[in-house]
């Protein structure tokens, strides 16, 4: 009998109307950038040049940022809370509405894999300015003292992994607070945050309310620097977190930072074995590993390790690698080439150091960035590739002996995002949780989202929440 | 009794030591990993996405018609009813001569003789529920019996029930000498032992009744009899799938899965095919280790097909009944 070969699957492009350049979205129009040069955003997996988008200079920021403290004061700041909840419900019915052809648009300029833009990003998206729309009449009983009163304006800059998702993360509760905002999108991924500007036409939102301003890191220094921003938030690299909380230092902007992450997933031996598998899986290979708490970090109990690493390369051959906007795609393109050599150079020092590299045969495409799954084993606390995170499909595999050494070895790292644990004993769950040094800590499960969930890091990994009630007093001056 | 293991390869030997007596047995079966019920349900659901399209298609709905064990357990049967549905068998799509043949018609064993007289020369099996199917609530000598009336009669295969009361209350040495009573008393026919999942309830339940089964000799397990709802589920499938892998893995043997009930839509077969391809392997995507139980998923396998290769679906009228 001839094998069950899955025919192509390929979501219809049709549905985006990707327009051959992009303006500035400030003050509820698209309008040009002043100061700055055009830029390029391409399809990761086919390197084809989709849109021109404009980089806005400090000269643009200024105008947006003026924008929005003039929405601020005239418009959205003085409007009732069940005022702003009704534009806030219209955007959740509009991307669900677009849903469609929100994901496609983000699989094909992100590069991940239709399968999880549709399920798994777009359907968040909307949960979050639902979830978030029904604060906003509610503020007062948030927790955050008895009349909270929003910053002003957000000048807020989002990493290229979950494009739409984290501007739904920063603009939802910032929106549902009262403040208005400037976002910059990331340069490799603007598409979506601009048709996001389109949505927000669509619902009539007051001008100024919203302003994206795309571009690269000049851009986004040029908005939290901007001296009338009162509220920063960045989700990205440690690295521009900490030049971000340096460059806010001794002013008086509230910061939310949410940087890296080094997950340790730790896997003992009376572990639901074949879901342990999955999540291990959905740990570091969802979205590519470009998720900042994947489980980057195994943690094996010694006494199950053969067992584990023999059914997670067994699952890890299944692994349908290839074109992001296929149904039957599980993980896609690298986001940039920059990423994949970065991906390639801490695979090397993986290398060099003597672990042990293994992927699943699978054949990659020619044209576009591309990694396959790929797992280190006899990896130790000293090596590169468990202490560095490396941001894409890579799962560094460790062991140990005991809940105590497993909680150890957990903990020592700069980073402190997340964490899973895998046991059938609830009792160990609970206690581990309580050891954990980590903003969200999984049992039996991983990379689970939910608007009303806080989340957020220890140490490297930033400071700050969001999500849920958490998230919204961050946007609240209290 | 217990001892009595699969004797048909020598990879079992691992395995031998479990079945020594009833207290290694359910230390055995308890210690197997456990399910996580959310998990499960999502890896199923996530399977369920899996978009299969032409030559795919045509591929699944082809396989899945040879898969079916076309069933009609009723009290109203009749022989005039199962000759009906052999006919049906032999040729399911009577405008279509490229339409395979299912892989067994499936009845009481009253009406056992009836089907083997009409399926003659046909290589299409007899199947035959046994062992006071479906509550199974009987003596193991009137279960014997009932199981060698149905061979006698010339079944093929034979679906047991297991005492599901036994295993609930955790008499798991009491369900295994059954199953192997039943094996002896089956012969050469091919035995399938019905957990009936919609009563152990839990997908731990499942993991270790599907252990058992395989350990006592079934060469296949199946879900469900149709009569106690909730039938087959993909989750269940997808738990006992995991259970014939692993336990190829440990013994060499390969054991076949049969979802019952409830599988009336291509599209959910499609599902359960692709949830065999990734959890079992390509080896399980062949009659001869996965069936369907079911009875209407004919006809829409049958109108897809025709859709596929017309571009047009025929009205519901353009299928036979039975």
């Amino acid at each position: 009998m001839s094998r069950f070969e899955y025919a192509p699957a390929p979501e219809s492009r049709a549905i985006v109307d990707i327009k051959s350049s992009y303006g500035l979205f400030v003050n509820g129009a698209f309008v040009e950038a002043t100061d700055g040069k055009p830029f390029k955003t391409v399809s990761p997996s086919t390197e084809e040049v989709l849109a021109e988008v404009s980089e806005a200079g400090p000269a643009d920021v200024d105008k947006a940022v003026r924008a929005a403290r003039k929405a601020f004061e005239k418009v959205w700041g003085p409007m009732a809370g069940r005022d702003r909840a009704k534009y806030l419900y219209r955007i959740a019915r509009l991307i669900q509405e677009r849903s469609r052809e929100l994901a496609v648009l983000e699989s094909l300029d992100n590069g991940k894999p239709i399968r999880e833009s549709r399920d798994v990003d777009i359907p968040l998206v909307a949960a979050h300015f639902f979830y978030y729309a029904g604060w906003a009449d509610k503020l007062e009983y948030a927790g955050a003292g008895a009349d909270p009163q929003p910053w002003g304006v957000a000048g807020q800059v989002i990493p290229w992994n979950f494009p739409l998702l984290m501007l739904a993360w920063k603009i939802a509760p910032a929106l549902a607070a009262g403040n208005t905002v400037v976002l910059k999108p990331a340069e490799t991924t603007p598409l979506t945050a601009l048709a996001f500007a389109e949505i927000c036409q669509q619902a009539d939102l007051p001008p100024g309310v919203v302003n994206i301003v795309t571009g690269a890191g000049r851009t986004g220094q040029a908005l939290v620097e901007h001296p009338d921003v009162n509220k920063v938030a960045f989700t990205g690299s440690t690295a521009v977190g900490r030049a971000i909380a340096k460059s806010v230092a001794g002013t008086d902007k509230a910061v939310t930072l949410e940087l890296g992450g080094k997950a340790a997933n730790i896997v003992f031996e009376d572990a639901p074995i074949d879901q342990t598998i999955e999540g291990i899986v959905n740990g570091i290979f969802f979205n590519q590993g470009h998720v900042c708490c994947a489980g980057s970090r195994l943690l094996v109990q010694e006494s199950v390790y053969d067992e584990v690493l023999a059914r997670l390369k067994r699952r890890m051959s299944s692994l349908r690698v290839g074109d992001p906007l296929d149904k039957n795609t599980d993980i896609g393109a690298i986001n940039s080439s920059a990423q994949l050599a970065k991906i390639r150079e801490l695979s090397q020092v993986g290398e060099d150091e003597g672990s042990e590299r293994w992927s699943p045969e699978c054949e990659l495409p020619a044209q576009g960035y591309w990694f396959p799954p790929t797992v280190f084993t006899g990896v130790s606390q000293a090596h590169r590739i468990a202490r560095e995170e490396i941001f894409g499909p890579v799962l560094s595999v460790l062991t140990f002996r005991t809940p105590q050494e497993a909680v150890e070895k957990a903990n020592n790292t700069p980073f402190g995002l997340s964490a899973g644990i895998w046991t059938e004993k609830g009792s160990r769950i609970l206690w581990m949780a309580n050891q954990l040094r980590a903003g969200v800590v999984w049992a039996n499960t991983f990379n689970r989202f939910d608007p009303t969930s806080p989340f957020g890091g220890y140490k490297e990994s930033g400071y700050g929440r969001e999500g849920g009630r958490h998230g919204l007093e961050a946007y609240l001056a209290h | 009794m217990l001892a009595r293991v699969t004797t048909t390869d020598n990879g079992v030997d691992s395995l031998a030591d479990v079945t020594s007596s009833e207290d290694r047995l359910r230390r055995f079966l308890l210690g197997l990993p456990g399910v996580d019920q959310v998990g499960a349900e999502a890896r199923a659901a996530t399977l369920s996405t899996r978009s299969i399209k032409t030559t795919a298609k045509a591929y699944a709905l082809d396989l899945a018609i040879q898969m079916i064990d076309l069933t009609t357990l009723e009290g109203s049967d009749t022989p005039g009813k199962v000759r009906a549905l052999c006919a049906k068998a032999k040729r399911p799509d009577p405008a279509d001569q490229t339409a395979p043949q299912v892989a067994a018609v499936c009845v009481y064993p009253d009406l056992v003789a009836t089907a083997k007289f009409e399926l003659r020369g046909t290589g299409i099996n007899v199947a035959s529920v046994a062992t006071a199917f479906p509550s199974g609530r009987s003596s193991l000598a009137i279960k014997m019996q009932d199981t060698k009336d149905a061979v006698a009669a010339g079944a093929d295969e034979v679906d047991m029930v297991i005492d599901r009361g036994a295993f609930l209350s955790g008499r798991y040495g009491l369900v295994f000498d059954e199953i192997a009573a039943i094996r002896e008393a089956a012969g050469d026919a091919h035995l399938k032992v019905i957990l009936e999942t919609g009563e152990l309830v839990t997908y731990d339940n499942v993991r270790r009744a599907s252990w058992l089964a395989m350990l006592a000799g079934a060469d296949f397990i199946k879900t469900s009899t149709g009569k106690v709802s909730p039938a087959a589920t993909l989750p269940v499938t997808l738990v006992m799938l995991e259970a014939v892998r692993d336990y190829h893995e440990s013994t060499g043997l390969h054991i076949g899965v049969k979802p019952a009930g409830g599988i009336r839509t291509a599209k959910d077969a499609i599902k359960y095919l692709v949830t065999v391809n990734e959890t079992a392997g390509p080896d399980w995507l062949d009659p001869e280790l996965f069936r369907f139980g079911a009875s209407s998923l004919l006809n829409d396998l049958l109108m897809q097909r025709t859709k596929l290769a017309t571009g047009h679906y025929p009205g519901p009228d353009y299928f036979t009944l039975d």
